[in-house]
């Protein structure tokens, strides 16, 4: 049956920011799903409040709202557009959440329109435990014996009759939030008093334990004709008790017999008619007792989930596409398989190939934050690779990641320690047994640490064999070098073990003519004939990659999402990819980023799953090279991963687009920048470059206290810290030199209650388009990725910004940019100047935020740029404005999001939540409104959740926070609010005739007063406002931003953000906020 | 890669003069066959033991082969049938729990010739662009490259050949429903190369299988008063199997219901007086969609046939036995894959509804075959009773 024609209009829900366990997959999925519905000539109305991602361009919508994902805001969408209908499966447990809230408050009905894609229902039988329980008994299936509990009486009771350990589960959180193994009563009180919190329904699963057991995920899909296929099994390494996030994984699964596998399968789909998934995807999670083969049935996504994305990625079937297509009426058959084109999608992909994913962790940004892993998930990224073989994907996923330790090495080491280390998950653990492996411990005894599959650990085995082949070998052969790289081996590592240099070895396996050869990912193992071509590289005999006439401009990807470098520069990257291919280039991504648009293989003429790293892409070059003519590669747009490879590159004879890594180096190196600085009278903070501690102090107390110190050439403030004397310098210096070890530590004047300001700019040689100048909302201290900004600035002068624009372009000239740049400015003193504090010729964190809020295409602009077109042209062609610089439409608010809420120290308590240098958020949204209060309203909205219009709020400001900050206070009384506050902030209030109850501190304990702790957990504040008085966890400033953390109350640490919320709540207090689409504000 | 010490060199021929470099594994030595594909990622073990694939050599597309091992109970048949077996990466070791053997033991104690660390996909590739051919394999040998072509090509080809004699089983025996389930029909089962889960499934629905010798005459299966006939699958060429088609149009004129899988399904095919022809590479994995053109929907299933029935799809066709049509077909490339009469109680389908290898999507085809036999039939003829 053809497509359902009663729908014309679709409202698609996004999933909001980036988070930890949601995060641009499901770009990749919305995207995906607005594509097919524009496609089949429906009216697509979007909703997603984070505009870093590429769903909310205008063009990939009809109408783009750029709005918080509230339940209220959805209903304004709904009265207004009207869409026939509503599809929440692609927009991750955000968007079934809103769909289900809408249910509940009858919106559906009441605006006259139907959710597609799972209706509530089956979404409530999926997710609901205790129901989803009935079903795997229906079927016949086996869940893990448990209690559902609603209080902490009915867990302590509970226990009793499953024993420790038992698994915590709270209901209705996305990503594990909350879940997590306890092992005697007081793990229970904490795991399961902080998921009955964060539970929606107050209700948690305490589960027997199957900790160690085989782990495994299927992804099922089934259209309204009751046709079902499993399009990918997935396989954890890391067995059951780490979370399928956090895990290895490898597809397709490889230590199953047909009969167990089909035993899955069986269930799998018996499972997705029983739940009534009517049409879509679902993933379905297994676990296996390795010694007698029992399966339990874990859990079920009714949803397309990061594991989808992974799959669509692994196999070529792409899921959210395919779903969308089921969901407005298509069957699997009607659906052509898009790789073979003459196959249908309703077939199971076979894979000839093995592909292995790794997640990226983060935890050096929150050094206080218990680093094992457990069924909470706590990565921030992943890479993916593709190999012929386990070991060849296994050791390219490890270099992907682009992390010190994470590839292999073969040292000295010990054993014992090695072994006790490797019984507790955590973020190197593979690494560990592979060490442990080569030190001669023996595969049972690893397996009985780890509960490893011994088929994974003989691999590792294998390449721990080949190391030693290499290593013992007298010179090396073609033969000892072709078989290390069918084992995945880099050059880099054959060096090591070889203790011979990087380019040595390079040099004598090209020598060998050994190249790697390019497959496809067919979906079909062969069978048929592959028409897109979606390569990944093996060192094999055939290689697939096709001849073209055109010439193509490869663009590098910027690798594993991680704090500082997420999805903004994929979409820069996509953006690029979509504007060449329309100007007639053929585009070639290279990228190993399985949740992004860029590896989606529709996105570029040819798509590159490889490492980032400069011996993988200059073998995609080679053999793009023979297969075509080449402009140059584009390396602005992927963030610091490509840039970083850019002198490599070009060293190798491969042209550079836009800017050069002599200009690069120019705008890195502080040195040959202050020169440009001093040429044309610009000021930037007083700084130094140190080599040792020594010319540190010497230059500290030269420039004077606090400065800024940091290692060169990072990105997301790595390292960076404010430093306010000498002590925590020669801390700071220690542990710096771990970081980038071959470049200087760089020291700045900390410039103290300076405004920040963000330009993002594109220069073509001689014209400056200055897209967009940005105020921080946060003072200068905070890094600009997690301080809220607006654009238009709201305090600058029109002389600032004149001058903010010249400087600009006497940088970009002398800099020598071709593309995007973004220059950060401060404002400070009396009278105000502005000094510079750094440039980066590249395209920035900013630049989709800037695209939204000025509706301006930056990133396509910059790649046309680079391919030597002129801003002239650019504006002539409609891309750029006609005359002018960018200029926002309305008030746009950009807010950072924090995953504080995902980490807690060892002892079980939160960490704190203080911002400051080195960045922390993982994701951002924006509020666009007609002025700054209602634009600040909905990003803390679309962050945090609504801004309270009345009730009361907890004020505890430090010391010299008290009188910057003290009439926001007055404000907020002013507004209705009732204001409790400590013994200092309490007094000061007071001296200035502002009202406000004392509560006492935590560590008060004499007083029989409420405590600061007390109004926040239990539930008498809406909003609360604490400024720190400094670093460290020990002030009571500690315990009540954790407190608030935990209770998902928002928490306020400056008094700029203060200030802020308080326009915010006055606005809201004033008018509601009303919704806009892109379009609309555009036009 | 790491090849053991002990591996010497080993060469894929192909027929049309490719050779692939790889390593020994397995039994040491040469061999001949049909080079095919499958790719399934699962179930090595019910492939090895498929006598379908007798006189072939399979090429497994998923590169890590033997990870899981080799257990009794999952065997199709007592033996290892492949004539040879091309792995890329095969497992040095074999982690399952119910793993009794490894694979290369059992590939050696079969004496089955194995080649690895080629590339797979390249010979898949070529297979797939130039059809199934002839190939041998060569471990530890002193033949020039141009004597193992010539060797390969003076081998027999797979088309009119005649192999089922070579696996059918030697004596009649008796598969019962197991303990619990009760008996509600005989069958009659002709071995052609059957596959242990075929006989297992039928009996688990109170059908008891008496598997009989491909050299049973219609009077022998007339004796045991069957209520229905099964044809298995197996290896060969449909067209020289002269006798099971003339056995087949008794079956027919008679009235008894039939069934018949793969091999089974193109001897029905040309007993109805349709020609089968060989597919260029065949389909041979797990993963192959058919749709049911009588209802609409379509089943995941497993697949191992080289030759194909050319039989009109559109409509319904005649034959001696009254009207026919086609009910199922391969969405990949629309090859019939089930056969119907509608007067007479016979069908058939290409695809292995017993699975193993494989989905269990089209299990269902063995309650209709139960079905069949339970609808009372006028038009009985009730000529020896």
């Amino acid at each position: 049956m053809p497509r359902d024609n009663s729908i014309k209009s679709v409202l698609v829900i996004g999933s909001g920011p980036i988070v930890i366990g949601q995060a641009c997959e499901f770009d990749y999925s919305g995207t995906q799903a607005c594509r097919v519905l524009r496609s089949e000539g429906i009216r697509v109305i979007l909703i997603n409040s984070n505009p870093a991602t590429i769903m909310t361009d205008p063009e990939f919508a009809d109408a783009t709202y750029i709005e918080p994902i509230t339940p209220e805001v959805i209903e304004k969408i709904l009265d207004k557009e009207r869409p026939d209908a509503v599809l929440a499966t692609l927009g991750g447990q955000t968007a079934l959440n809103a769909a289900m809230a809408l249910y509940e408050r009858g919106s559906f009905e009441k605006f006259g329109t139907k959710l597609i894609g799972a209706d509530i229902d089956a979404i409530k039988r999926g997710e609901d435990r205790e129901k989803f329980k009935k079903i795997v008994a229906t079927i016949g299936g086996e869940s893990a014996k448990s209690k559902i509990c609603h209080s902490m009486q009915d867990c302590l009771a509970a226990v009793v009759e499953l024993k420790y350990p038992v698994v915590v589960r709270p209901s209705f959180t996305m990503g594990g939030l909350g879940s997590g193994i306890a092992y005697n009563e007081s793990d229970l009180q904490q795991i399961a008093g902080a998921g009955l919190r964060h539970s929606p329904t107050t209700e948690v699963l305490l589960e027997e334990s199957i900790i160690g057991w085989k782990e495994y995920e299927l992804e099922v899909m089934r259209d309204h004709k009751d046709n079902v296929v499993i399009v990918c099994s997935i396989e954890n390494i890391d067995p059951m008790g780490v979370h399928t996030g956090d895990s290895i994984t490898v597809a397709p699964a490889m230590t199953l017999t047909d009969v167990e596998y089909q035993r899955l399968r069986d269930l799998s789909i018996a499972i997705i008619r029983e739940v009534g998934v009517a049409t879509g995807g679902c993933n379905i999670q297994f676990a296996v007792n390795p010694a007698d083969g029992r399966i339990i049935v874990i859990e079920m996504n009714p949803r397309v989930s990061r594991s989808s994305a992974l799959a669509s990625k692994a196999t070529g079937f792409p899921i959210a596409k395919i779903a969308t297509k089921l969901a407005i009426g298509y069957t699997l058959d009607e659906i052509d398989n898009d790789i073979t084109k003459s196959t249908p999608a309703s077939f199971e992909p076979s894979l000839d190939y093995v592909v292995v994913k790794v997640p990226r962790f983060a935890f050096e940004k929150f050094p206080e934050a218990d680093s094992r892993l457990t069924t909470t998930m706590k990565s921030v990224g992943e890479a993916m690779a593709i190999g012929r073989s386990f070991p060849e994907a296994m050791q390219k996923a490890l270099r992907s990641l682009e992390k010190n330790g994470a590839s292999f090495t073969w040292n000295e080491g010990n054993l014992p320690e090695l072994m006790k280390k490797m019984t507790i998950p955590t973020e190197f653990r593979l690494q560990q047994v592979q060490q442990a492996l080569h030190l001669g411990a023996n595969i049972d005894e690893v397996f009985q640490a780890t509960k490893i599959d011994p088929w994974f650990l003989e691999q590792i085995n294998l390449i721990n064999l080949e190391a030693q082949q290499l290593k013992n070998s007298g010179e090396l052969t073609k033969e000892t070098i072709r078989s290390a790289k069918m084992m995945g081996f880099s050059d880099l590592q054959i060096a090591n073990l070889r203790n011979a240099t990087e380019s040595q070895i390079k040099q004598t396996r090209i020598n060998f003519n050994l190249h790697p050869v390019y497959k496809t990912v067919d979906t079909c193992a062969g069978e048929f004939a592959a028409l897109t071509p979606y390569y990944y590289s093996a060192y094999d005999e055939e290689s697939e990659v096709l001849p073209r006439t055109k010439e193509a401009v490869i663009i590098l990807g910027s690798g594993p999402n991680r704090i500082g470098q997420g999805i903004e520069f994929d979409y820069s990257c996509v953006h690029a990819s979509f504007a060449l291919r329309k100007a007639g280039y053929e585009t070639i991504m290279i990228n190993c980023n399985p949740e992004t648009v860029s590896t989606d293989y529709d996105t570029s003429d040819r798509l590159y799953f490889e490492p980032l790293t400069l011996e993988d892409v200059l073998e995609v070059i080679e053999a793009e090279s023979k297969a075509g003519p080449i402009l140059g590669v584009i390396a602005q747009l992927g963030g610091q991963t490509p840039l970083g490879l850019a002198r490599g590159l070009m060293e190798a004879g491969v042209r550079i687009l836009g800017t050069s890594p002599d200009a690069i180096d120019l705008a890195e190196e502080r040195g040959a920048f202050g020169e440009i600085l001093k040429q044309n009278n610009l000021l930037a903070p007083n700084f130094g470059m140190a080599n040792s501690y020594e010319d540190a102090t010497k230059i500290a107390s030269r420039i004077g206290y606090p400065v800024l110190v940091r290692p060169s050439y990072v990105l997301g403030g790595r390292g960076m810290e404010i430093v306010y004397d000498e002590e925590s310098l020669r801390g700071f210096i220690e542990a710096a030199t771990a970081v980038t070890p071959n470049h200087p530590v760089l020291i700045d004047k900390f410039l103290d209650d300076a405004i920040e300001i963000d330009v993002d700019a594109l220069y073509d040689g001689s014209e400056l388009y200055l897209a967009g100048v940005m105020e921080h909302i946060e003072e200068a201290g905070i890094h600009s990725g997690d301080s809220a900004c607006v654009i238009p600035s709201i305090s600058l002068t029109k002389e600032l910004l004149v001058e903010i624009r010249q400087a600009t372009e006497k940088i970009a000239k002398d800099v020598g940019v071709l593309g995007l740049m973004n220059i950060q400015f401060a404002v400070s003193g009396n009278p105000k100047k502005l000094y510079v504090l750094e440039a980066n010729p590249r395209a920035s964190r900013t630049v989709p935020f800037v695209a939204k809020a000025t509706g301006v295409q930056l990133a396509k602009a910059a790649a046309l740029i680079t391919t030597g077109v002129k801003i002239s042209q650019l504006r002539a062609e409609q891309i750029l404005p006609k005359t002018g610089d960018g200029n926002a439409n309305g008030v746009s608010v950009k807010e950072a999001v924090l995953p504080f809420n995902r980490f807690r120290r060892v002892d079980g308590t939160g960490i704190d939540t203080v911002l400051g240098p080195e960045m922390k958020s993982t994701g951002e949204v924006m509020g666009i409104a007609s002025n700054f209060g209602l634009a600040f309203a909905k990003s803390q909205t679309a962050a945090f959740g609504p801004l309270p219009k009345s009730g009361a709020v907890f004020i505890s400001l430090s010391e010299r926070d008290k009188e910057p900050g003290w009439r926001a206070a007055r404000d907020l009384h002013e507004l209705g609010f009732k204001i409790y506050s400590t013994s200092g902030t309490n007094s000061f209030l007071a001296g200035k005739g502002v009202p406000s109850e004392l509560v006492r501190k935590n560590s008060d304990i004499n007083s029989n007063k409420l405590s600061a702790n007390d109004v926040i957990t239990k539930g008498l504040v809406q909003l609360v406002i604490n400024t720190p008085l400094g670093r460290g966890s020990r002030h009571d400033g500690f315990l009540i931003r954790t407190a608030a953390v935990s209770r998902s109350v928002s928490c306020i640490t400056t008094i700029p953000g203060f200030k802020a919320a308080v326009a915010g709540i006055s606005a809201l207090q004033k008018d509601d906020f009303g919704i806009k689409s892109l379009q609309e504000w555009m036009n | 890669m790491v090849i053991m010490n002990n591996r010497s060199a080993a060469y894929l021929v192909l027929d049309d003069g490719r050779i692939f470099e790889g390593f020994s594994w397995a039994q040491i030595g040469e061999t001949f066959g049909e080079a095919v594909f499958s790719t399934g990622m699962t179930g090595y073990q019910e492939t090895l033991t498929d006598p379908s694939y007798h006189k072939q050599i399979v090429v497994m597309t998923a590169p890590h082969i033997g990870n899981t091992g080799m257990n009794k109970s999952d065997e199709e048949s007592k033996k290892i049938w492949v004539s040879g077996f091309v792995v890329r990466n095969p497992s040095p070791i074999s982690s399952n729990w119910r793993s009794e053997k490894s694979l290369e033991q059992e590939l050696i104690d079969y004496k089955v010739v194995g080649i690895q660390g080629i590339d797979t996909r390249a010979l898949t590739r070529h297979l797939r662009d130039r059809g199934a051919m002839r190939v041998g394999i060569f471990s530890d040998t002193k033949l020039t490259r141009e004597e193992m072509v010539t060797k390969v090509r003076k081998t027999a080809p797979m088309s009119g050949a005649f192999l089922a004699a070579d696996v059918t089983t030697k004596v009649p025996y008796v598969v019962y429903p197991p303990k619990g389930v009760t008996t509600r029909f005989r069958v009659a089962a002709i071995d052609l190369g059957i596959k242990g889960a075929t006989p297992k499934a039928m009996a688990n629905l109170g059908i008891e299988v008496h598997v009989l010798p491909l050299s049973t005459t219609f009077a022998e299966i007339k004796k045991l008063s069957p209520d229905g006939v099964f044809l298995s699958n197996g290896p060969g060429d449909p067209a020289a199997m002269v006798d099971v088609i003339e056995l087949v149009r008794n079956v027919l004129t008679d009235e008894i219901p039939f069934f018949g899988i793969c091999f089974g399904h193109q001897i029905l095919g040309r007993a109805l007086g349709f020609e089968t022809y060989k597919l260029p590479f065949g389909h041979r994995g797990i993963n192959q969609p058919v749709i049911d053109l009588t209802t609409g929907k379509v089943e995941i299933t497993a697949h191992n046939h080289g030759f194909a029935v050319a039989a009109p799809k559109e409509n319904e066709f005649k034959t001696v036995y009254g009207n026919g049509r086609v009910t199922h077909i391969s969405l990949n490339d629309s090859v019939v894959e089930g056969l119907e009469m509608i007067s007479i109680p016979a069908f058939s389908v290409q695809y292995h509804p017993e699975s193993a290898a494989g989905p269990h999507d089209a299990a269902y085809l063995f309650e209709r075959f139960a079905n069949l036999m339970s609808e009372p039939r006028l038009g009985l003829k009730e000529s020896n009773a």
